[in-house]
């Protein structure tokens, strides 16, 4: 019983405390890995402020912009066309969800609207698959997947510019909605559908430019993901791993999405590298879930999410 | 005409609370569940039975116990496949640790066991709602698998890390394993789950059921006129599990035969969800018809090209039906959110006037 409290209590901080420069590398490891996570749970934040809808579909709408995104590299287009064509698509495919799921569901209720988002998710899984062929892609961006070391820590160069990127599309992002108009409609719609609506906001441009953002952010998504592990079906999965994200985070803040990210990523890798081989390894898959599943016991409506308040 | 009430009149307080008020439907209902007895094993041959009918079943009961928890508590869960894990495995350590015991005691045990995790998964349920209730069992769905996919005990250390289905007898037929035939292990799966659709039937017409739609109605209300949340949320987690516990039993049981984890991973959790939403939550008969329909139509879909003479590569064939099968969902859902048994109960009004418009 000691032994198990001693392996459990004690051991990993000891093995913390004796390298300091490994635990570095592994939190880095983890803020990176958070990053990445956030920029997924981000898509889905911005969906759910504006139209509250749980867009499950956020995972593959990642896989499908990268790999039309490849599949116009592989046909010699140049990146930035290549780029340019990919946002094009998203945008279509924003006015496409609109006019054909969200417009006949409006109204609806959320866990509708959330099935809805699955159908889509099958739908969308199997045209990108249709259009660009299912085998594993490679996605060459010009980043070398190589590290450097800085004062005995490991740093890799692809992840620096993963979390450089995501810095400046979160700082843009949040300019979009301080600064401009429709970012200012897009917080009114998000407080309020019916008084933004009584403003003269029209609600359906909204649900576009919303989710063509999100299909944006999915494009930077997969771009970064696409470049680390390769265009592949099991892109779509990191939805799963925003998730848990979402509900340390709570569904309604971008500031949540991002923090939520960081401490979900380096609590993985935290959990994974000393506490992971007490329990045979492979804790990857449920114990960023745990994790915040603790944590909303404590705060339930998640770590910047708005406070509930429940009336009769 | 045929489908009028009109003459029929409830002249005791029996009457009035049975299940099926009026005599049509008894009839129909009857002549329905008599006819799945005695016409599959008769007519339907071995690859309707196991390929079609048992998943029907088994995948049947499953979305009855997720209507309950959702549809009628309303308590999103996203667990079902888990807790179905649990039923299954289980039923297996219980079969092969004690092989006297009867089968369907295995299966009432094991629905036991899912009812305990069940009811620990459930635990956040009460302070936490909606999606974040969704997510949370999420939790519940990749620690369980990654639970059996772990500990060797759970599948008898076998070195392949599946389940097989033991042969066990009931009544003296052989209802389970690879020995048994097709007609018997639908029949015993028809069985169970008649069974389990009537006490679920039974539930949610009594104070239980009223306890649970009150929550899921509005539960700060239900709780102010004396509805207790956490029994009454745990109560339906555990009732719930219990049915999906079992109908992972069956999975194994009656159906696969031999399984490993992947057979209970997230996407069934999923297609349960789905048989749910488009058959009708809150809605007994809505888990059968959304159950008919998910099992039914990867099967019409995958079969549709080569009748009509069509041969389509694999590959592609098996995208066209992921996107046939998100684009019916889509539609589905636009036509009518509530679901199949919403289109049942408006055709019945529509029946009850025909042939004259008003």
């Amino acid at each position: 019983m000691l032994d198990v409290l001693y392996a459990v209590l004690v051991a990993p901080f000891k093995d913390m405390a004796g390298s300091p420069a490994f635990l570095i590398e592994v939190l880095i490891g983890g803020l990176f890995a958070g990053l990445m996570y956030s920029l997924v749970a981000l898509g889905f934040v911005l969906i759910f402020k504006a139209s509250g809808v749980f867009n499950f579909a956020q995972g593959v709408m990642v896989l499908f912009a990268a790999l039309t995104l490849v599949g116009l590299l592989e046909r010699g287009a140049p990146v930035l066309l290549a780029l340019g064509l990919t946002t094009a698509v998203m945008v279509a495919l924003a006015f496409a969800i609109e006019r054909i799921v969200l417009r006949p569901l409006v109204n609806q209720e959320h866990i509708i609207l959330f099935m809805a988002t699955i159908g889509l998710n099958f739908f969308l899984e199997g045209f990108g698959e249709m259009l660009w062929g299912a085998n594993v892609k490679k996605l060459d961006i010009g980043i070398p997947d190589r590290s450097f070391i800085v004062r005995g820590v490991q740093i890799n160069q692809l992840e620096l510019t993963a979390a450089v990127t995501s810095a400046v599309l979160v700082a843009l992002l949040a300019l979009f909605f301080q600064r401009t108009r429709i970012g200012r409609a897009l917080r009114a719609v998000a407080d309020d559908h019916e008084a933004a609506l009584s403003l003269g906001i029209p609600l359906k441009t909204i649900w576009v430019v919303v989710w063509s953002v999100a299909g944006v952010v999915a494009i930077v998504a997969g771009l970064m993901w696409g470049a680390k592990s390769g265009v592949q079906f099991s892109l779509s999965l990191i939805a799963l791993k925003a998730l848990p994200v979402l509900i340390l985070g709570g569904f309604e803040s971008v500031p949540g999405a991002i923090v939520g990210g960081l401490i979900i990523g380096v609590g993985e890798k935290l959990g994974e590298v000393y506490w992971g081989p007490l329990v045979g390894g492979a804790i990857e898959n449920w114990f960023a879930y745990v994790l915040a599943l603790a944590f909303l016991l404590v705060r339930p409506q998640g770590l910047f999410g708005e406070r509930i308040i429940e009336r009769v | 005409m045929i489908y009028r009430e009109a003459g029929q009149f409830k002249s005791s307080y029996a009457d009035d609370q049975a299940i099926f008020p009026v005599v049509q439907d008894r009839v129909v209902v009857a002549a329905a569940v008599s006819a799945a007895f005695v016409v599959p094993p008769l007519v339907a041959s071995e690859y309707w039975l196991q390929a079609v009918l048992i998943p029907f079943l088994v995948y049947a009961l499953a979305a009855l116990g997720l209507n309950l928890l959702t549809g009628y508590a309303g308590q999103l869960s996203l667990g079902t496949g888990g807790f179905m894990a649990v039923g299954a495995y289980s039923a297996f350590k219980l079969a092969t640790a004690f092989p006297r015991l009867s089968i369907i005691v295995v299966f009432l045990l094991a629905g036991l066991v899912a009812a305990g995790v069940g009811i620990l998964f459930g635990i956040p349920s009460l302070r936490i709602k909606g999606f974040y209730l969704a997510v949370a069992t999420l939790a519940a769905q990749f620690f369980l698998i990654w639970l059996f996919n772990k500990v060797a005990w759970f599948t008898n250390y076998a070195s392949s890390g599946t389940i097989t289905a033991p042969d066990r007898t009931f009544f003296g037929a052989l209802v389970t394993g690879p020995n048994s035939t097709p007609s018997a292990r639908y029949l015993t799966a028809l069985g169970l789950v008649a069974v389990f659709a009537l006490v679920a039937k039974n539930l949610v017409r009594g104070r239980i059921g009223r306890s649970w739609m009150a929550i899921r109605d509005r539960d700060i209300a239900a709780e102010i006129i004396g509805v207790r949340p956490l029994r009454t949320k745990l109560l339906a987690f555990a009732i719930s599990s219990f049915y999906c516990g079992v109908a992972g039993a069956g999975l194994v049981f009656f159906y696969l035969g031999t399984a490993e984890t992947l057979a209970f991973d997230i996407s069934i959790s999923f297609l349960v969800l789905f048989m749910v939403i488009i058959g009708g939550l809150g809605s007994i008969l809505g888990s059968f018809l959304g159950a008919a329909f998910i099992v039914l139509v990867p099967i019409v879909l995958s079969n549709a090209p080569r009748m009509v003479g069509l041969a389509l590569p694999v590959a592609l064939q098996k995208q066209i039906e992921l996107m046939v099968f998100g684009g019916l969902i889509i539609f589905f859902l636009i036509v009518e959110p509530r679901g199949l048994a919403r289109l049942w109960q408006i055709s019945k009004e529509k029946l009850r006037l025909w042939p004259f418009p008003h």
